[in-house]
């Protein structure tokens, strides 16, 4: 049984993506206890709350994340979860985040609505990336977003799948076994429990 | 590209779904898990559940019903009705709902939306605002922001606790204020329309549309597919909820949705 560990901040909803996790086989765990990882396949960074008091309670805990992934397992961060991931951000003052992938969460642009909020179309540039298997160019995703990663120029390599909204930005991003959304893959529909089923088939392989 | 969204909304009163005129003369619709999978598998982009009757009689809101949809939906799904404070909204988002609508509670204390909105993030708070016209001579002075519509002269008058009181609160001032406050989306009912099925107030959607920047669903008044074509569209609305049309089987959401398309609508088919 692959095993996945949702790492609790204590604000919003959880409920969804350990519903999606299980109905995608595998066996899900809400906890704050970072510890928890070392009995995980895999772990969620899940897309709710606000940037700097979630990278507050990841930073205490980088060093067990980095020999976690050191050691073979696998990480998806959803939508604020993959704005961890990076560098840094603008949200709410200036935020270090775990810097996997190099570059800056920034604001949306004024000329359209903020938050992005509804079905939203994906442009595939890897079709290799293990999350998009049977999934097709322009599939609709959930989007429910204000700020947005803004990756590095070294960082090209690792962007599977990008959306337009007021600016063209990173929806799909992954290096190695870490993986990130900027949609919610457990609120988007059949679609989106595809794409959490090829993230537990990934693990199994 | 974004495409428009299509809500249906099941107000909720003791669990099960109920569907009313005005505000009042509440019928029985059905059992809320049954609607909430039937609209997902129509094709609904979003559900929202409103516990009509919970800030009237004080009652908070049902998290167990909340939790039991959240096991069988895939879809993102609001919650409103009773919410008046930081823990209130915590054991809704907690329970598996994705946003929460507060009214009622905004308007007597409109830092709720600021702190919660800081909290949670404004993308799961929803501001919902039921407003009834005031029609006014146009020469008639007053500090009211005053709009034509298709009946003359008119300003907006937020309604509280459930459509039963006024509070003599401009609309349009309330909207761009709970918008600077933090609330991500605003969701506007209309009391002259709602179960009348004549069509939504568009005077109000489109003079929302060009004061505020966050997304706007449209609510009550559908009673066809022009009308939801319509708020969609002159309204500039970027969602519409509907109850009645749905419940009552009139039309499928799918229908609707390929009725927009058709019409150059951009939708989730």
């Amino acid at each position: 049984m692959v095993r996945v560990v949702v790492l609790d901040y204590a604000v919003g909803n959880l409920r969804s993506i350990k519903n999606g996790l299980e109905r995608s086989g595998a066996e899900a765990l809400i906890t704050s206890e970072i510890a928890e990882i070392s009995k995980a396949n895999a772990l969620v960074f899940p897309g709710v709350g606000a940037f700097p008091e979630a990278a507050r309670r990841l930073s205490s805990a980088a060093d067990q994340i980095k020999s976690f992934i050191s050691g073979g397992g696998a990480i998806l961060g959803i939508c604020l979860g993959m704005q961890l991931l990076l560098t840094m951000s603008t949200e709410g003052g200036l935020y270090k985040g775990l810097d996997y992938f190099k570059g800056l969460v920034v604001k949306l642009p004024s000329n359209v609505k903020i938050p992005h909020m509804g079905w939203n179309t994906i442009k595939i540039r890897d079709y290799s990336c293990p999350l998009l298997g049977d999934v097709p160019d322009g599939s609709l995703l959930y989007f429910a977003h204000s700020y947005y990663a803004k990756m590095s120029d070294v960082e090209v390599g690792s962007i599977d799948a990008e959306t337009l909204y007021g600016v063209v930005f990173p929806s799909i991003i992954s290096k190695g076994s870490i993986f990130a959304t900027q949609f919610h893959p457990e609120k988007s529909g059949e679609v989106g429990l595809k794409i959490l089923k090829n993230f537990i088939q990934y693990i199994r392989r | 590209m974004l495409t428009k969204r299509i809500i249906p909304c099941l107000d909720v009163k003791q669990g099960r779904v109920v569907k009313g005129v005005g505000f009042k003369e509440l019928k029985d619709a059905g059992d809320p898990v049954e609607l909430a999978l039937k609209y997902c598998e129509q094709g609904a982009d979003e559900l929202v559940f409103l516990d009509v009757t919970a800030s009237y009689e004080g009652r908070g809101t049902l998290v167990s019903l909340v939790e039991r949809v959240a096991d069988v939906l895939y879809i993102p799904f609001t919650v409103g009705g009773g919410i008046r404070s930081i823990d209130d909204i915590r054991r809704i988002l907690q329970a598996g709902a994705d946003k929460i609508s507060i009214n009622t509670a905004a308007v007597q204390n409109p830092s709720l939306v600021k702190e919660a909105s800081e909290v949670f993030g404004s993308q799961c708070i929803v501001t919902s605002i039921d407003v009834k016209r005031v029609y006014v001579d146009e020469q008639q002075s007053t500090d009211k922001t005053v709009a034509e519509t298709e009946n003359g002269y008119c300003w907006w008058d937020v309604y509280i606790y459930g459509g039963r009181q006024s509070t003599n609160m401009d609309a349009l001032k309330w909207a761009e204020r709970a918008v600077k406050l933090g609330a991500g989306e605003l969701l506007v009912s209309s009391l002259d329309f709602d179960g009348t099925k004549q069509g939504y107030d568009l005077a109000l959607l489109k003079e929302l549309s060009r004061r505020v920047s966050v997304p706007i669903i449209a609510s009550s008044g559908a009673g066809d597919l022009d009308h939801i074509l319509n708020a969609l569209t002159i309204g500039g609305a970027d969602a519409a909820l509907a109850a009645s049309i749905f419940h009552y089987g009139q039309y499928t959401v799918r229908e609707v949705k390929q009725y927009l398309a058709k019409h150059g609508v951009p939708v989730r088919l």
